[in-house]
């Protein structure tokens, strides 16, 4: 019900939601919980195992009980704390893990199964018959389990993600991180003050104590007005800091649109801050632990701090008449205020016997709660009196209060382990906390209001102070500076069952009984109950299950201690974390210089890593790809085709030492090669495997271009820096990368020459004497461009590659195809490039995997033993050089049309398609449209004394057996007649 | 993590690329006598401590410096960065 | 005691009043004729095995904090036999065999649920690559399917079909390769080893290894010496740590593996997914969570926690992939600390110490592989012979250049 006065809430618009398929009133500043409450309804959720109807038991983000279906669509959001959604008008929301209904869910069977479901249970059945685990017990167990559900339409909302930095990170805006940010924001520094409510305050506002001459609220309000006007302040609401990261980064994530229908234009949902903090102060609060009691997780009863913080912030009582039970001084505060805003208590249980009396209503002292009654919502409850009497109270609310947790989770995401403190009967942060992080008020375990705008304000001038920064203490406004009182009471022993986790259904029965097995280190109690394991982690729960534990086993609950918090301190949405990398976004996407043009042409294309490159380019009447390449092969080695190979890694070697260094960078020799000469090059891995291969043109005495392939450009430049930085350092060298520098393109086939003289300035002589087979220049084209030329070959045809400045990239292919016209110039794609390689046997990513070696490729002589290379000892173990070592071979079907599968392996005809039989395997297979036949090159034991042998290609992954006769790899021109033309 | 790099000051460590242990600058002499020895303990065995370990990063998203990084292992706390050259000179390494 | 649906109902009629300790908690003995350091997964199925198969009874497995606690109890919880290279295949498939029976074998329920894992194909060349590796798979006697677009497309409808930045080109699925309830592996090991006489000793830390003429003769620990015919050690991720005490040096270093969970949900994948171009892998868990991963930190750590560029890195392949993720909600991230072997292979083997034995280097893959690792551990602790699908993982492998190198990221270790 709602109360007539009061509240933080704008009474004067009135907004509708829809929960459970009814529509409902509530105001601007409500939560869904408060405003459902004020609507009389308290039955929110069900429990995950027993399905027991339940409403709120917190009024913030430790919410265990009231979680919703919020939204629909793709933007539904399962498992949202109805305690921390802020009302927007037409929300809608829907309960959850109920079926038919919330208020009668057929599922709440397992609470009479409940003497059998008991913790662990399904560790000692369900296997047997062992098949029907998959098939019967464990689909009945996941339909059961779960909590909300998603659809599986893709999240239509954006996600930002934003880095901030700042001297001082205030976490939590209540009074010591609001005096925290007073001191730190009129000192000067550049103070962050972040906080998960969408009203910042903290208990402020749900409290009625004055702060000076006024509301603790009002005195919060002005506050955080005048912080408003700081410039060097950044006020953050609805901004949780989840997790604690290495030095001094700080992961939050803001709420930017949540309480808004949908996110504005532009806006996104929410946006992950990655806070660089110099210095960083908790002021994070604490929370309230309820106490453990026979059926007490009715909807109706939750601690008295949410029952406090409903009445006094929201105007909203569950009930008319409500009850508290305590074992502190604080659940006082909430009987107090409940009174004074004109609810009905029907008694205030204290277990304390020297309780301290109250004005307005009874006080119950020595007495515990040992009962309760209400099917969908509390109606009554049952006390056991000091003098061993019982009494049934009628109340439709019960606040408990077990006394409070300072909120230590931030302080433990690194090294820190909190320390037991009997003075208040909690954990206080302890041990090494995050380097730069200090704590203050509640969190630290200073509960009164006085020392938490104390503390927040000496620990902000500390802060400030190691940084450098003179800050002054404000004068400390008038508060109430009550000490904690509390008796340490934990749960009223009985035979019923008395919950301690509520969404998790773990009661205190099931703690004893992993006591009872042996489960006694709180990680053994936590992962055998699931105690903590539900979606709040056990912010309510932790504390009374480790110390029913530390009953049980007569330990201390210090020497007991707490399981590990980790982030995030809330849940975090997937899609915050991932932000804009998704879809298309996943990763960036490089274009080569000739896309638009390959665009034009309808080419399709493929990933190659980041690359998008021409795969091959249809024509008109082509009816499958298969057309298309074919076309592509035959027309560039019967006269002239074209291939954007600018992917593939560029790095410019300059220096006196420059060949010395390639000399020890590649296996092969580089020392004696000519100026205008390029050579082929393999490199070698430290350990003797072969890394990658390319080709390094000699263009001046002291300068080297090195290629590389596609997917290794980065690794190889980062390898071959490592050498030149951490292993040689007074070499004469210098390295630059210029892959995005130069656009490249193969001009392959018979007429590439004609084609090519048609480019290249007539100052140039590219006959094939001037300009043999493996020369290079630096020259102009097209009237004066600077250009590189390469004669080298990947086609096996007569074949170069020239290179303009990246920006030329486009007009060059353009002025090639125009050129080329009288010779029928063909653009191919890297699948034709692939063919053309395998008809020529060269080695490729497939054949280069990381795992082969010079040996196994056919070039095992390259590997100098004149000079000392990266790799070269390495590759000289016995185990990489044994008589059947793999080899590089060449494999032709025996019946030209029957595929090779890549990926077979390779057995003897006649062998059963096992292990011990196998010989290699297929890397790389083609069509080849030159031979008419299926061709694959492989890897084979021995294969260099296997040649003619006939063998077999068996798939069984494929279904395919393929009779196969190894030959050479160089299934084309195995002389090098055609390059060298 | 941040990292200190000697000359451009604190960046991201998600700039770098990590490599490992900094012993990988002392490379043996492949020419030299037993060098397989010696080069299998070289690319293959590690100290791995817990504690105070000196490691290789690449800043490859930056100045394509190598560095040589004294981070705590049990901490990830950094206490010293250096440029590798500097390292690999004052360890002998030349040419 | 047996367990039993029965017996569960016994108990449930009489206030749970039977049930015991499911493993003792014995005091140190002064001798034992073998003894296994650590009591993670590997540690306790090796003592299993060894008291079951091999009948060595007089065993104990020590453990500096509580069993269950290293990377057993941090895992995804995946299992998988799909495997390339000759050195390995053959010992996951002994595993997964194992992981086949291994409930009525130890008569717990450890929850193994075959129901599938699938990786992603997203090129041409990776569709080479893994048919390469079914063929293998099957080569070895395991089950290994290879699936079109269109297929994974029936089970994953809600996957990136259209709007990808690496669209899927189909997949490799496994059929056999499934989830299992991680910490009841520990648990059901520990109560198998303890049924049958072995010691589990919790909160006993090694402090050294009395090492005499080049014999081990015990372990020095926190509760006193503790002499031993054979000591072995499965401390994965503390390996180093560990095996200094012995002097040695391993071609191991030590990362930090992170792992998350989701808030609960309603049944939403029915197996484990692996994208292909990206760091993510997920299953969903009997209790509805979403339990996935991506790729290691990347520096040496023995903090088992890991930062954020990680976390976000994983949520990114995990919406890349699955666009309908974007409104769950990341309950939890842990870090595990891993053995990062040089080859990104494990090592089960002899040391140069007399009595002392090694089982380590399992990356991240070391889960999956409990069972078989302890089976071979314990056949080489019991006969000094290596276990026939286990010959590949010796110490020495690196110097005779038999390296076991599944992605051929070469000898450095953060790679694989």
């Amino acid at each position: 019900m709602r109360l007539r006065t009061g509240g933080q809430i704008d009474r004067s618009t009135q907004i509708s939601f829809r929960f459970d398929n009814r529509w409902y009133k509530g105001h601007p500043g409500d939560t869904l919980a408060s405003a459902l409450l004020a609507n009389g309804v308290r039955l929110m959720g069900r429990s995950f195992k027993y399905h027991r109807p339940r409403g709120p038991l917190t009024a913030g983000s430790d919410e265990p009980n009231a979680l919703v279906e919020l939204r629909s669509g793709g933007r539904q959001e399962p498992n949202t704390r109805a305690t921390v959604i802020e009302l927007f008008d037409g929300l809608r929301a829907q309960p959850q893990n109920a079926w038919p209904s919330l208020s009668f869910d057929a599922l709440a069977i397992n609470d009479r199964l409940s003497p059998v479901l008991t913790a662990g249970f399904y560790y000692k059945t369900f296997m047997w018959p062992a098949a029907f685990w998959e098939k019967l017990y464990e689909p009945i167990i996941r339909r059961a389990a779960g909590l909300g559900s998603i659809t599986t339409k893709p999240d239509p909302d954006a996600y930002d993600k934003g880095f901030l930095h700042c001297d001082l990170l205030i976490i939590g805006a209540g009074p010591s991180g609001l005096m925290a940010a007073l001191t730190a924001g009129r000192a000067g520094a550049r103070v962050i003050l972040a906080d998960e409510d969408f009203r910042m305050g903290g208990r402020l506002n749900a409290e009625t104590f004055a702060i000076s001459d006024r509301a603790g609220s009002d005195w919060a309000a002005q506050t955080l007005a005048e912080l408003a006007t700081l410039p060097n302040l950044r006020l953050m609401p609805r901004t949780t800091v989840f997790g604690a990261f290495d030095h001094g980064i700080y992961g939050a994530v803001e709420r930017v649109s949540d309480h808004l229908p949908t996110p504005p234009m532009g806006k996104p949902r929410q946006t992950l801050w990655r806070i660089y903090t110099k210095r960083t102060l908790l002021c994070a609060g604490a929370l309230e632990r309820p106490i453990a009691f026979a059926k007490n997780d009715r909807p109706g009863i939750m601690t008295a701090s949410a029952l406090r913080a409903y009445v006094n912030r929201w105007a909203a009582a569950p009930a008319d008449t409500a009850a508290v039970f305590t074992n502190n001084d604080d659940g006082h505060r909430t009987a107090a205020d409940l009174i004074a805003k004109g609810v009905k208590v029907a008694a205030l249980i204290d277990t304390r016997p020297d309780a301290p009396t109250i004005a307005g209503t009874e006080l119950l002292a020595g007495a515990q709660v040992i009962d309760t009654s209400g099917r969908l919502g509390l109606t009554g409850i049952t006390v056991k009196l000091a003098n061993g009497e019982t009494r049934k109270i009628k109340t439709g609310a019960l606040g408990v209060s077990g006394g409070w947790n300072p909120t230590v989770a931030l302080t433990c995401h690194q090294r820190g382990r909190p320390a037991w403190d009997d003075s208040i009967a909690a954990f206080t942060p302890a041990g090494d906390l995050p380097p730069g992080m200090t704590v203050a008020g509640a969190a630290e375990g200073q509960f009164s209001t006085h020392a938490a705008l104390a503390g927040g304000a000496a620990k902000a001038a500390q802060a400030l102070d190691d940084l450098g920064i003179t800050a002054r203490t404000p004068d400390l406004p008038q508060a109430e500076d009550a000490p904690t009182k509390i008796t340490p009471f934990w749960h009223v022993k009985g035979d019923k069952r008395a919950w301690l986790d509520f969404q998790n259904d773990v009661t205190v029965k099931d703690v004893k009984l992993a006591h009872q097995e042996g489960f006694r280190a709180v990680e053994h109690l936590k992962r055998y109950t699931t105690l903590g394991m539900a979606t709040d982690q056990g912010k309510t729960s932790n504390m009374g299950g480790l110390a029913v534990m530390a009953e049980l086993t007569g330990a201390t609950i210090a020497q007991t201690g707490t399981t590990m918090f980790r982030p995030p301190y809330t849940p975090v949405a997937m899609g915050a974390l991932a932000g804009r990398s998704t879809g298309p976004d996943f990763r960036p996407t490089r274009l080569t210089p000739s896309h638009h043009w390959a665009k034009e042409q309808g080419a399709e294309f493929v990933e190659v890593g980041m690359w998008l490159r021409a795969q091959w380019f249809p024509r008109p009447g082509e009816k499958t790809w298969r057309d298309t390449v074919d076309r592509e092969v035959r027309a560039t080695r019967a006269s002239v085709g074209v291939c954007d190979v600018t992917t593939l890694g560029k790095i410019d070697v300059q220096g006196r030492d420059a060949a010395a260094f390639l000399n020890r960078i590649y296996c092969n020799g580089f020392a004696k090669l000519a100026v205008g000469r390029v050579r082929y090059g393999l490199m070698l891995r430290e350990d003797g495997i072969a890394f990658d291969d390319g080709t390094a043109a000699r263009l001046a005495e002291d300068h080297f271009v090195v290629t590389t392939t596609t997917a290794n450009a980065v690794a190889v430049y980062r390898h071959m820096e490592f050498a030149r930085q951490c292993l040689w350092p007074d070499m004469d060298v210098q390295l630059i990368s210029t892959t995005e520098a130069w656009a490249q393109y193969a001009i392959a086939g018979p007429n590439a020459r004609k084609l090519l003289q048609k480019l290249v300035d007539p100052a140039f002589d590219i006959s094939n004497d001037a300009f043999p087979f493996m020369a290079c220049a630096e020259l102009t084209i097209c009237n004066g461009c600077p250009a590189r030329l390469f004669r080298i070959s990947f086609s096996g045809e007569l074949a170069y590659e020239l290179a303009v400045p990246t920006r030329y990239g486009d007009a060059l292919i353009r002025r090639i195809m125009a050129e080329g016209t009288e010779f029928g110039v063909t653009p191919y794609g890297t699948e034709a490039l692939g063919v053309m390689r395998i008809e020529k046997g060269h080695a490729a990513g497939n054949e280069l995997n990381g795992q082969t070696t010079a040996l196994n490729l056919g070039m095992g002589r390259m590997v100098s033993d004149k000079k000392d290379s990266i790799g070269a000892v390495l590759s000289r173990r016995e185990g990489l050089n044994t008589p059947d070592a793999l080899k590089l071979v060449g494999l032709r079907p025996k019946d030209p049309q029957t595929r090779i599968p890549a990926g077979a392996h390779l057995l003897e005809t006649g062998t059963r398609t096992i292990a011990a039989h196998d010989l290699g395997y297929v890397t790389s297979a083609c069509y080849s449209p030159t031979l008419d036949s299926y061709i694959a090159l492989g890897f084979l034991k021995a294969g260099d004394t296997r040649m003619g042998q006939t063998l077999r290609a068996a798939s069984p992954l494929t279904g395919e057996d393929v009779p196969i006769e190894v030959t050479s790899p160089h299934f084309v021109d195995p002389e090098g007649e055609r390059l060298r033309a | 993590m941040i990292i200190h790099h000697p000359l451009l000051g604190p960046c991201d460590a998600q700039e770098f690329t990590y490599m490992g242990d900094a012993r990988l600058i002392d490379r043996p002499d492949g020419m030299a006598e037993g060098s397989d020895a010696a080069f299998h303990d070289y690319a293959y065995l590690r100290e791995n401590p817990a504690g105070e370990h000196r490691e290789l990063w690449f800043h490859e998203q930056g100045d394509r410096s190598w560095l040589v990084v004294t981070r705590n292992t049990l901490t990830h706390e950094i206490t010293q960065v250096e440029l590798a050259r500097d390292v690999a000179r004052k360890q002998g390494r030349s040419r | 005691m047996r367990y039993s649906g029965f017996r569960v109902l016994k108990e449930a009629l009489t206030g749970h009043k039977g049930w015991r300790p499911v493993w003792r908690d014995p005091d140190p003995q002064p001798h034992y004729d073998i003894v296994i350091v650590g009591g993670g997964g590997h540690g306790l199925a090796t003592a299993y095995y060894l008291a079951r198969q091999f009948h060595q009874h007089k065993v104990a497995v020590i453990e500096k904090g509580w069993i269950g606690g290293g990377n057993v109890g941090r895992n995804t919880t995946i299992i998988r036999s799909n495997y390339l290279l000759d050195g390995n295949e053959p010992f996951y498939e002994f595993s997964l065999k194992l992981w086949e029976g291994l409930e009525q074998d130890f008569n717990y329920n450890a929850m193994v649920s075959q129901r599938g894992i699938l990786n992603l194909i997203h090129s041409d060349a990776q569709r080479d690559a893994f048919t390469r590796r079914g063929n293998a798979m099957i080569l070895n006697g395991a089950d290994a399917e290879l699936l079109s677009a269109q297929q994974v497309r029936r089970t994953y409808p809600f996957l990136n079909f259209n709007d990808a930045r690496f669209p899927i080109k189909g997949g490799l699925a496994q059929r056999r390769g499934g989830t299992v309830r991680h910490d009841a592996v520990a648990w059901g090991y520990a109560r198998g080893a303890d049924r049958r006489g072995v010691d589990i000793l919790q909160n006993c830390e090694v402090t050294g290894f009395r090492i005499e003429n080049g014999k081990c003769l015990g372990v020095e620990t926190s509760r006193g010496f503790i002499a031993a015919g054979k000591v072995g050690v499965a401390v994965a991720g503390n390996s180093s740590r560990i095996m200094a005490k012995a002097g040695m040096r391993l071609p191991i270093e030590s990362h930090v593996l992170q792992a998350f969970v989701s808030e609960g949900l309603k049944p939403v994948l029915p197996g484990v997914i692996t994208f292909g171009a990206g760091h993510f892998y997920c299953s969903q868990s009997d209790k509805g969570g979403l339990v996935f991963g991506g790729d290691i930190d990347g520096y040496n750590s023995y903090a088992q926690r890991g930062n954020l560029p990680v976390i976000e890195d994983v949520a990114e392949g995990g919406m890349a992939l699955f666009p309908g993720l974007g409104r769950v909600r990341l309950l939890r991230a842990w870090g595990g600390i891993m053995d990062m072997s040089m080859d990104g292979s494990p090592i089960i083997d002899h040391t140069p110490i007399d009595g002392l034995y090694f089982n380590g280097g399992w990356c991240y893959g070391g889960f999956k592989a409990t069972p078989a690792s302890g089976w071979c551990f314990a056949h080489l602790l019991a006969t000094d012979t290596l276990h026939p699908t286990a010959t590949a993982y010796r110490l020495d492998r690196f110097q005779r250049g038999r390296m076991i190198d599944e992605k051929g990221m070469g000898a450095q270790p953060n790679l694989h």
